[in-house]
C-alpha cells in the first residue's frame, strides 16, 4: 500500500492540566477526503494545528509523505505542501479579495505577474470572479469561506486541513461549496475536514474519525460511523444517528 | 569597602522610592489590564498632576497631602473624559491607533504646560519636609514615609474597589472577555473609562507624594513613567499585585545600581533589566503565562 | 519603470525648486522637512507596511549621526564612507533589535515599549560614552569640500536630501510592488493568516526593520552632515522617535508619498505656529503636531492620503484595485 499523504502518530498535545490531544494517531490516503467530526471542545482544531505547526505537540510525530515534520513552522509546512483554514474566517481585512488571494499565490509564484495571474484564477475558480477587487471585509459570510479557500488553495497545497468551512452557510449555500470541494479532491488534493454538517459529511468522506475529549474513538467508513448508535449518540447528541441515517438514505 | 549599614539605607531608600514608582506603575498597569494598552500619555498626566499640586500649594496654600483628597477625583473625571471622549472615540478599535493617539495626548499636555510654564523648575518648601525619622545608618525622610504608606493605602483601596464593587466586577468581567462582558450588557466603553480615570487618579495621588521631595518641570513626569513601564513589564502587565512588588524591586534595583555606578549608568540598569525582562518573560516575573 | 513614474515627477518637480530662486531660509526649511520625511520613511516600511508600530526610530536615526560623526573626527574616515557606514551601522542596530524581538514574539505594545527602551539605552549611554564626547556632544570640523560631503551652497545640501529621499521612495515603491510587500503587508494584516500561507513572518519583520533602520539612519548621516553636531539629545531623544511615526501617520500610513506629504504639513505648521506666536512660544509647535497626530488619527485614519483617496474614489466610484494596497 502506497505511503498515507499524512501520518499522525500517537501524538499528544496538553495545555496546562487539560489534554486537550491525547495519544491521537490518523492517517489520510493519497487523493481521500477524510472527516474529523467529535463534539465541541473534542481536540479536532487543536489537532489541526499540530499538523499546521502552530502548535507544537508534547509527544508524538507528524510525518507528510513519510517525512518527519513534528516541530516544523507553520510557513514551511505550507511550503511544504499543507494549507489550512481557519474555523473563523481570517481575511485580511484591509485588502481586497484580489490581494487576499494574492499572498497565497506568492508562496509559488516569486514574480508578480504570474502571482496575480494565478491569483485571478483560482478567485475565478471559486466564484469569487465578481468579487475580486471588492475589500475582504465587505464579503458575506459565504464570500469569506470561499475565500479562505481560496487563500489556501492559491498556495497550491497537496494536503488541505479544511476547518468548518461549510458552519455557517444555509443550505443552498452548502449545496453550492461541495461540489467545489469535491473538485478539488479530484484535482488530486488530501483533503482532511473538520465538520458539524453531517450530510455533507456523509456526502464527501471516503473515512471518518471521531474525536472525542481528545481521543479517538471511532473510525471507520460514513457507513460504519452512522451505524455505530452508541458513538453516535454519545458523541453527537440525541437525534443525530437518525440525521445520520437519513443522510445515508438520500 | 561598603560597610553594612550603607547597604541596608541604599536598600531602604530603594523601597521608598519604590513605592513611588509602584504607585505610578499601578495606573499604568490597571489601564494596560483591561484596555490592553499602554498609555503613553500617564507620565504627562502625572507632570500635570504635579503641576496642580505645586500650585495648590503656592497659590493656596494647600498642603500637598491635602490637595491629594482633592486631585484624586480631579484626575479620576480628567481621565474618564479623555478616555470616553478622546481615546475611544478616536481609535476605532484598533490598538495601534489607541497607542498613537496616547502618544499624541502626551505630547500635546508636555508641551501645553511647556508653553503655559516654560521649561523652568520648580519645588516647594514644606516646613515639615526636612523632618523625618534617623534610623542611625540611614535617614527617613518624613514625605517618602508617607509616599510609602500611602502607595500601600492606594493599593488597597484599588484592590476593594476591584474585588467588592459592581464596578469593580465589570472592569475584571472586561479586562477577561470583553465580548462576553458586551453580550451580558456592560457597557464597555464606560468601563474602560473608568479604569482609565482609576489609573489616572493614581497618578493624581502620586503627583502629592512626589511634590514635597521632588520638583517639577514640563517633561518631569517622564523619568517615573519610563521607570513605571519597566516595573509593569517586570509585575506582569496587568497584575495589581505585581506592580507593587515590581515597583519595590526596582526601587532597590535603582538605589544599588547608582550606588555602584553612578546615577546615569543606573538607569541604565533599569533599562537593561527591562529589555532582558520583556524578552525573556514578556508575561513578567510574576505575571501568569499566557 | 512605469511603476515608479510617479515618484520620479515628484522628485523632478521638487529638484526644480532652488532654481526658482527661493530664500536660503526656505531652502533650510525644506531640507528639515526632508529629513523628517527620510527618518518617516524608514519608520513607514515597518510600521506603514508591516504594521509594527516602533516607538523607539530614534535609535537608528542616532546611530547613523554618531557613527557618520565619530568616524570622521576620531578615526579621521573620509566623509563618503562614513555616511555610508551610519547607514550600514542603522541596518545593523535594526538587525539586532529585530533578531531579538521578534525572536520573542513581541507584538503592539510590547513592541512599542522594548523599542522605546533600546532607544532610551543608547541616549543614556552616548550622553556618557567617552566615544560621543558624553554630554558634549561631537563637532564635525567645516570643511567645505565635496571630499568632506560638505557644500558652500544649501542648494546642493538641498538636491544631497533630496536625492536620499528618491531612493526611499523608490525602495518604497519597489518593495510595495514585490513579493517581499505582499507579504510584509500580509503580516500587518493578519500574523496568523499570513503563516498558514507560507509567509515566514519573523523573517519578513526582520527584513523590514533592517531595511527601516538603513533609511531612517541615512536622515541621521544627513544630519550630521548638514548641522556638523551631534549629541545624545539630537541624536536618540524622544522627539526623533516621535516625528519618525508623525509623519507617516498624518501623510498616510502605509502609502509611498505619505512621509513625504506628512513632513511637509507637520514641518509647515510648527513653522506656521512659530511665525504666528513670533518664536516667543516654545512648546507651541509641538501642542500643534500633537493636536494634528490625534485629528488625523480621529477623523482620517490613513492619513491625508488616504482620505484623498477616499474622497475620489467617492466622486468617481470607483473601486480598489490590485496595484495600491492602501490608499
Amino acid at each position: 500500500m502506497a505511503e498515507p499523504v499524512l501520518a499522525i502518530e500517537r501524538v499528544s498535545r496538553r495545555f496546562g492540566g487539560l489534554l486537550a490531544v491525547n495519544d491521537v494517531s490518523l492517517a489520510a490516503r493519497d487523493g481521500s477526503i477524510t472527516a474529523l467530526i467529535g463534539p465541541n471542545g473534542a481536540g479536532k482544531t487543536t489537532l489541526f494545528a499540530l499538523i499546521s505547526g502552530f502548535l507544537k505537540p508534547n509527544s508524538g510525530t507528524i510525518r507528510y509523505h513519510g517525512a518527519d515534520v513534528t516541530n516544523e513552522p507553520p510557513h514551511r509546512m505550507a511550503r511544504y505542501g499543507i494549507a489550512r483554514t481557519f474555523q473563523i474566517a481570517q481575511p485580511f481585512a484591509g485588502l481586497t479579495v484580489h490581494e487576499n488571494i494574492l499572498v497565497g499565490a506568492h508562496l509559488r509564484h516569486p514574480a508578480r505577474r504570474a502571482a496575480i495571474a494565478a491569483a485571478e484564477q483560482v478567485g475565478h475558480e471559486l466564484g469569487l470572479g465578481a468579487r475580486l477587487d471588492r475589500p475582504a471585509n465587505t464579503l458575506t459570510v459565504a464570500e469569506r469561506k470561499r475565500l479562505e479557500l481560496a487563500k489556501a488553495l492559491a498556495t497550491q497545497p497537496t494536503l488541505l486541513l479544511l476547518d468548518e468551512v461549510l458552519a455557517g452557510l444555509n443550505p443552498s449555500e452548502i449545496r453550492d461549496i461541495v461540489p467545489v470541494i469535491r473538485a478539488l479532491c479530484r484535482r488530486g488534493i488530501t483533503i482532511v475536514m473538520i465538520e458539524h454538517v453531517m450530510q455533507a459529511v456523509m456526502r464527501l468522506a471516503e473515512h471518518v474519525f471521531v474525536l472525542a475529549e481528545g481521543r479517538i474513538i471511532a473510525e471507520g467508513s460514513p457507513a460504519q460511523i452512522a451505524a455505530d448508535p452508541g458513538v453516535v449518540e454519545a458523541y453527537l447528541g440525541r437525534g443525530a444517528a437518525e440525521k445520520l441515517g437519513g443522510a445515508r438514505a438520500n | 569597602m561598603l560597610s553594612p549599614s550603607i547597604l541596608v539605607a541604599a536598600i531602604v531608600n530603594g523601597l521608598l522610592t519604590g513605592a513611588l514608582y509602584a504607585l505610578v506603575a499601578l495606573g499604568l498597569t490597571l489601564i494596560y489590564g483591561v484596555l490592553h494598552i499602554i498609555n503613553f500619555a500617564h507620565g504627562a498626566l502625572l507632570t500635570a498632576a504635579m503641576f496642580a499640586a505645586y500650585f495648590a500649594y503656592r497659590w493656596f496654600g494647600i498642603d500637598p497631602y491635602l490637595a491629594a483628597v482633592v486631585l484624586a477625583p480631579a484626575f479620576f473625571v480628567i481621565g474618564y473624559a479623555l478616555q470616553r471622549f478622546i481615546v475611544g472615540p478616536t481609535s476605532h478599535g484598533d490598538d495601534r491607533n489607541m497607542l498613537l493617539v496616547t502618544l499624541g495626548l502626551a505630547v500635546v499636555i508636555e508641551n501645553a504646560l511647556l508653553f503655559v510654564f516654560r521649561a523652568d523648575t520648580r519645588t516647594i518648601d514644606l516646613s515639615y519636609a526636612l523632618s523625618g525619622v534617623d534610623l542611625g545608618f540611614a535617614f527617613l525622610p518624613l514625605p517618602r514615609l508617607i509616599g510609602f504608606g500611602v502607595t500601600f493605602v492606594v493599593a488597597f483601596a484599588l484592590w476593594l474597589i476591584l474585588s467588592a464593587t459592581d464596578i469593580g466586577h465589570a472592569i475584571r468581567a472586561v479586562a477577561k472577555e470583553k465580548l462576553g462582558a458586551e453580550l451580558v450588557g456592560i457597557d464597555v466603553a464606560h468601563v474602560y473609562a473608568v479604569t482609565f480615570g482609576l489609573g489616572t487618579a493614581c497618578v493624581g495621588i502620586a503627583a502629592c507624594l512626589l511634590i514635597p521631595s521632588y520638583y517639577v518641570n514640563p517633561s518631569a513626569g517622564n523619568a517615573f513613567v519610563l521607570v513605571a513601564f519597566t516595573v509593569v513589564v517586570l509585575g506582569g502587565m496587568g497584575s495589581v499585585l505585581g506592580a507593587l512588588i515590581g515597583g519595590l524591586a526596582i526601587g532597590v534595583v535603582e538605589s544599588f545600581s547608582s550606588l555602584f555606578l553612578g546615577e546615569s549608568l543606573g538607569q541604565i540598569g533599569i533599562f537593561v533589566l527591562f529589555i532582558v525582562v520583556l524578552l525573556v518573560r514578556p508575561n513578567g516575573l510574576f505575571g501568569a503565562q499566557a | 519603470m512605469k511603476e515608479l513614474a510617479p515618484v520620479f515627477a515628484v522628485v523632478i518637480a521638487m529638484a526644480a525648486v532652488p532654481l526658482l530662486g527661493v530664500s536660503n531660509v526656505t531652502l533650510n526649511f525644506l531640507v528639515v522637512a526632508l529629513i523628517a520625511a527620510l527618518a518617516g520613511q524608514g519608520w513607514n516600511v515597518l510600521g506603514g507596511y508591516g504594521g509594527q508600530y516602533s516607538f523607539g526610530h530614534a535609535a537608528f536615526f542616532g546611530t547613523g549621526a554618531y557613527v557618520t560623526a565619530v568616524l570622521q573626527v576620531r578615526y579621521g574616515v573620509n566623509a563618503w564612507i562614513a555616511f555610508a557606514l551610519g547607514i550600514g551601522g542603522g541596518a545593523l542596530v535594526g538587525a539586532v533589535v529585530g533578531g531579538l524581538t521578534f525572536r520573542s514574539g513581541l507584538r503592539g505594545s510590547y513592541f512599542a515599549l522594548v523599542t522605546l527602551a533600546f532607544a532610551e539605552v543608547l541616549r543614556i549611554s552616548a550622553s556618557v560614552a567617552p566615544i560621543t564626547g558624553g554630554g558634549v556632544g561631537t563637532l564635525v570640523k567645516l570643511d567645505l569640500h565635496v571630499v568632506a560631503l560638505q557644500f558652500q551652497s544649501r542648494a546642493v545640501f538641498y538636491w544631497m536630501i533630496l536625492a536620499l529621499v528618491a531612493v526611499a521612495l523608490i525602495v518604497t515603491r519597489l518593495i510595495e510592488r514585490s513579493r517581499f510587500g505582499v507579504w510584509l503587508i500580509a503580516v500587518r494584516e493578519n500574523e496568523d493568516a499570513a503563516m498558514a500561507l507560507g509567509v515566514n513572518t519573523t523573517a519578513v519583520k526582520l527584513a523590514a526593520m533592517v531595511i527601516s533602520g538603513a533609511i531612517t539612519a541615512a536622515a541621521g548621516c544627513f544630519y550630521v552632515q548638514y548641522f556638523l553636531f551631534i549629541d545624545s539629545g539630537l541624536a536618540y531623544g524622544t522627539w526623533i522617535s516621535i516625528e519618525a511615526l508623525l509623519t507617516p501617520i498624518i501623510g498616510g500610513v502605509g502609502t509611498v508619498f505619505g512621509p513625504l506629504l506628512g513632513a511637509l504639513v507637520v514641518r509647515g505648521l510648527g513653522e506656521g505656529a512659530r511665525m504666528v506666536t513670533g518664536g516667543e512660544a516654545p512648546g507651541l509647535d509641538l501642542v500643534v503636531y500633537g493636536c494634528v497626530l490625534v485629528l488625523i488619527i480621529w477623523f482620517a485614519p490613513r492619513g491625508l492620503i488616504g482620505a484623498f483617496t477616499q474622497l475620489r474614489s467617492r466622486v468617481m466610484g470607483s473601486a480598489g484595485i490590485v496595484e495600491t494596497s492602501r490608499g
